[in-house]
């Protein structure tokens, strides 16, 4: 059933319900791009990108679902958000795992 | 389709000035690490920016499939490529 077959205010609800996890998402995707400009080194930015921009597309994506209404493409979008927040943490991790045996050197407060 | 089309408009100018973020990175990083994270974060923000053409479209049938399979080329290019860099000795 698309969202345009539910009743007047059923319409409403459920889109201002996505607009407002769509700009949640957006929020944190800002957070994320900032961190990954202004901190000092990979593994922090490592920390920026994985966490916070998986949590910010799983937002930004649950808004999008939800305004599709309860059809097909839910499921589909669905299968996109739960394979974004499997594969990222994963990427993230061999990527740091890489950078610390191959020997760089860990921010600390002695550097700033 | 309820939400105006504006509002989809300013969600894919802002997700595309995120990318421009991650490019400064990409291009600056002073590890090759760095390069990785960024071509990560931009790869993430293309699999978002599918979904909300596809919304905007009304074809998500469609992008989705596209943006899964751009999420699985992702995650077996970044994999190889730290895979790689790990088996390497000296540092870049």
């Amino acid at each position: 059933m698309p969202l345009s077959e539910f009743p007047e205010a059923a319409q409403l609800l459920i889109s201002i319900v996505a607009a407002g996890l769509i700009l949640v998402g957006l929020f944190f995707l800002f957070v994320a791009a900032i961190g990954v400009l202004r901190l000092p080194d990979v593994f922090t930015r490592a920390h920026a990108v994985s966490l916070t921009d998986s949590v910010g597309a799983l937002f930004l994506l649950s808004g999008l679902a939800l305004y599709q209404g309860f059809t097909i493409n839910l499921v589909r979008i669905l299968i996109v958000m739960v394979l974004l927040y499997l594969l990222n943490p994963v990427i993230a991790h061999a990527t740091v795992r890489s950078a610390n045996r191959s020997g760089v050197e860990a921010w600390t407060r002695e550097d700033s | 389709m309820n939400l105006p089309i504006v509002f989809f408009q300013v969600v894919l100018i802002s997700i595309t000035l995120l990318i421009g973020a991650y490019l400064y990175r990409v291009l600056r990083g002073p590890t090759v690490f760095d390069r990785v994270l960024g071509l990560n974060g931009i790869s993430t923000k293309a699999i978002i920016l599918l979904v909300v053409i596809g919304t905007v479209f009304d074809r998500v049938e469609m992008f989705v499939v596209i943006s899964t399979g751009y999420a699985l080329v992702n995650l077996i290019g970044s994999l190889a490529i730290a895979k790689y860099l790990e088996e390497r000795e000296e540092v870049l």
